[in-house]
């Protein structure tokens, strides 16, 4: 089994009728707007969602998903040089994060992963600060209120949870803004994103939950957490579904925009599987040898998502030199920068230990602040005075 | 002033909370149109709407983890644990998200949750209905736990949580519910005693006996009918067990030389042995004699019909209060 589909053969014969035609329906087969070859796929219902992407956007879309690669290979290569102490690759994912990313208004909130480096690059988030955390200079990198995204989270699934929450704010102050979690297939075993849903779809608040199934739970294929198509657990829980060619741009934009326009509009949440592929490993800490059959990554690199909107462009005749030149200056810029901002990062003070544990002062927290730092002015005595 | 029982104080506290900032909103099982199981929240979705007084599906995890994206909204949210047995499902929640988030985003992110915890037994409940979970959250760093013994401080500490800016827990003693007391529900907030003030409850001069939520009512007769021994014992309710008020409890023991410690949890690892620890380290050459836990034991909750011999009652704190003075009547003596 190369790729893991799980139960689809058996879902399909018991389950005829269902088709993506409509987002109110669920799973079913992949929406898909550019083939892995790089065709324009037509499609009734979706290409409207799309019909306002100009070419220069299309070509906007490129240079996005050519600079998170970028800002991923280079974190990639800090990691190896020893600057960063670990980095989640999102290599593979581009077009489910840029797709998604860019579908969003500046007011939604977005409750991401680790991985979902390239939604924080979207919103606006700096790269070095994406790697803040990566570095252990921090436990997250961004002010979350600045760019309307919350801190990485670590925990599995965990996010659903508060962006359901969030939901909940934004109806009761009866704003249009939506919430989104992000998480992949994985996190959908943990019992948070079965409550998320419950609860998303008892108070049917506007929140869109995005599961980027990229086939690798760590070493655990998609097969072990799902019997079924990870899209179909959704209408259990009374939540529409969409399933999405998440290697395609245009596909992701399409439904996250169907996804957000419900929400806005009153009509609840709904449900995304984008279907990717984690091309690298879980972390720069893991080995896919160990587990993984080259030839399945083989099959993935055909469809890699990069690869695929270049092949568009160039059919279409976008792709000029200038344009290709640009994109990857505009890469090139990015990394450096990325790069300058890690190497130049100051260490944190030895005190910060006991900053923000608190809002306010807590008695046992200054105590034991006060204590570390006279010992460790002790140390500065004796510097002075010299060891002996 | 007005006569309430426990849980109409904190009825009380929630109404005025919710009429003093529209951000602040209840969640939890069955509080609604019941109004609680124990109706500490009666009538307060009716006055108050859906969206305020929110009951939820059953499930502690999302009780939580939804106040969480709320308060990163802007929300206070007011969260009802059923009972203590039923806050583990949460418990992820709590330590990993709403203990850490402040300090995670360097301060950027504030989590004003207050965390309604009915605890403690004798009310012979089944399994899951009578623990005392408090000190796995005085351990995580980044929650304040507080617990409440008389219908004043309820009324008034239910309020200073809510309006806290960082996470609380509010330990709220069940068997106590029905309890009436004299409620100023007319008190100014911002002169009341801080929530993280101890209080001294029964001046003494031989004892310092230290507990809290529940126990404060039995440690205060165990006090009177010491003093009818001609034994002097001072009782301080901590109301905070995060952080603790150690200067307080340092100069009752700095006066007193001995220290009692009593709770319904369990010993080992409890409460107890923090507040024993610490006062050691910082009275030491105060201390007459080893300070003294009376305590549940170590055993998981029992069947009700022999919740009374888990429980500290007024004896076995009067022969803790026997054992700091050395008397060799104290049976519990004979263990150290």
């Amino acid at each position: 089994m190369l790729t893991d589909e799980p139960g689809q053969d058996a879902y399909k014969a018991s389950n005829p009728g269902i088709s993506a035609a409509s987002p109110r329906r669920t799973g079913g087969d992949l929406v898909q707007l550019i083939s892995p070859e790089g065709e324009r796929i037509s499609h009734p219902e979706f290409d409207l969602w799309v019909s306002d992407v100009t070419d220069e956007q299309l070509c906007s879309l490129y240079e996005d998903m050519l600079v998170i690669r970028r800002i991923d290979a280079e974190a990639t290569a800090l990691q190896r040089q020893g600057e960063l102490a670990l980095w989640p690759p999102l290599l593979g994912q581009e077009a489910s994060q840029i797709g998604a990313g860019r579908a969003l208004r500046d007011d939604d909130f977005v409750f991401p992963s680790y991985r979902d480096n390239g939604v924080a690059y979207c919103r606006g988030v700096e790269p070095t600060d994406l790697v803040r955390a990566w570095r252990g200079n921090a436990l997250s990198g961004w002010d979350p209120y600045r760019y309307n995204i919350a801190t990485q989270q670590i925990i599995i699934g965990s996010q659903s949870l508060h962006a359901t929450g969030y939901a909940m704010g934004i109806q009761n102050d009866g704003a249009d803004s939506v919430a989104v979690a992000l998480f992949g297939d994985g996190a959908t075993s943990e019992g948070d994103v079965s409550e998320a849903m419950v609860f998303a779809a008892s108070f049917q608040v506007p929140v869109v939950f995005i599961c980027q199934n990229n086939h690798w739970a760590i070493s655990e294929p998609v097969r072990i957490q799902s019997h079924i198509q990870i899209a179909d657990r959704a209408s259990g829980f009374g939540i529409p579904a969409i399933r999405v060619d998440g290697n395609d741009v245009l596909a992701v934009l399409a439904v996250t925009r169907i996804a957000l326009d419900r929400a806005r509009k009153g009509g609840g949440p709904t449900f995304i599987e984008a279907v990717t592929y984690r091309m690298g490993p879980h972390t720069t800490a893991d080995d896919p040898t160990r587990y993984r059959d080259a030839n399945e990554l083989e099959d993935w690199a055909a469809k890699d998502p990069i690869a695929r909107l270049k092949a568009l462009l160039l059919t279409k005749g976008l792709l000029t030199e200038e344009v290709e030149a640009q994109a990857q200056a505009k890469a090139d810029e990015v990394a450096r920068k990325l790069r300058a901002g890690v190497i130049n990062m100051p260490d944190p003070a030895p005190l910060d230990l006991f900053k923000h544990v608190y809002s306010t002062p807590n008695s046992w927290i200054e105590r034991q602040r006060d204590h570390y730092s006279r010992y460790l002015e002790s140390f500065n005595g004796s510097t002075q005075e010299g060891a002996l | 002033m007005s006569k309430l029982t426990f849980a109409r104080a904190i009825n009380a506290g929630l109404r005025k909370s919710l009429e003093n900032d529209p951000k602040v909103v209840l969640m939890g099982e069955d509080i609604g149109a019941l109004g609680g199981v124990f109706r500490v929240t009666d009538g307060l979705q009716k006055d108050f709407g859906k969206h305020r007084v929110v009951d939820t599906p059953l499930a502690e995890s999302a009780i939580i983890g939804t106040a969480v994206g709320l308060a990163y909204r802007g929300y206070r949210p007011v969260c009802e644990i059923q009972f203590d047995g039923f806050i583990y499902p949460a418990f992820d929640q709590i330590v990993s998200q709403v203990a850490k988030m402040h300090y995670r985003t360097q301060g950027r992110v504030n989590m004003p949750i207050t965390i309604r915890v009915p605890f403690g037994g004798g009310i012979g409940s089944p399994e899951h209905h009578s623990e005392s979970p408090e000190a796995y959250f005085t351990h995580t760093s980044g929650l304040r736990v507080i617990s409440v013994s008389n219908p004043q401080d309820a009324y008034t500490m239910i309020q200073q949580a809510i309006a806290s800016d960082d996470p609380v827990l509010y330990f709220e003693p069940k068997r106590r519910y029905h309890d009436k007391g004299e409620v100023d529900e007319a008190a100014d907030l911002s002169t009341a005693l801080s929530m993280e003030k101890a209080r001294v409850v029964a001046a003494g001069s031989d004892v310092t006996l230290v507990t809290y939520g529940p126990l404060v009512k039995t440690a205060s007769d165990a006090a009177m009918a010491a003093a009818d021994e001609g034994v002097s014992v001072e009782v301080i309710d901590l109301r905070s067990l995060a952080p603790i008020d150690f200067p307080v409890v340092e100069a009752s023991v700095r006066k007193t030389g001995r220290l009692v410690i009593t709770h319904e949890a369990g010993q080992s690892g409890g409460l107890g042995a923090e507040i024993a620890a610490s006062v050691t380290e910082r009275c030491f050459n105060y201390l007459e004699s080893a300070p003294v836990r009376i305590t549940g034991f170590d055993i998981p909750y029992p069947y009700s019909k022999l919740e009374m011999h888990h429980l500290p009652d007024l004896d076995r704190i009067l022969d803790g209060v026997d054992r700091a003075l050395g008397r060799a009547n104290s049976l519990s003596g004979l263990e150290g």
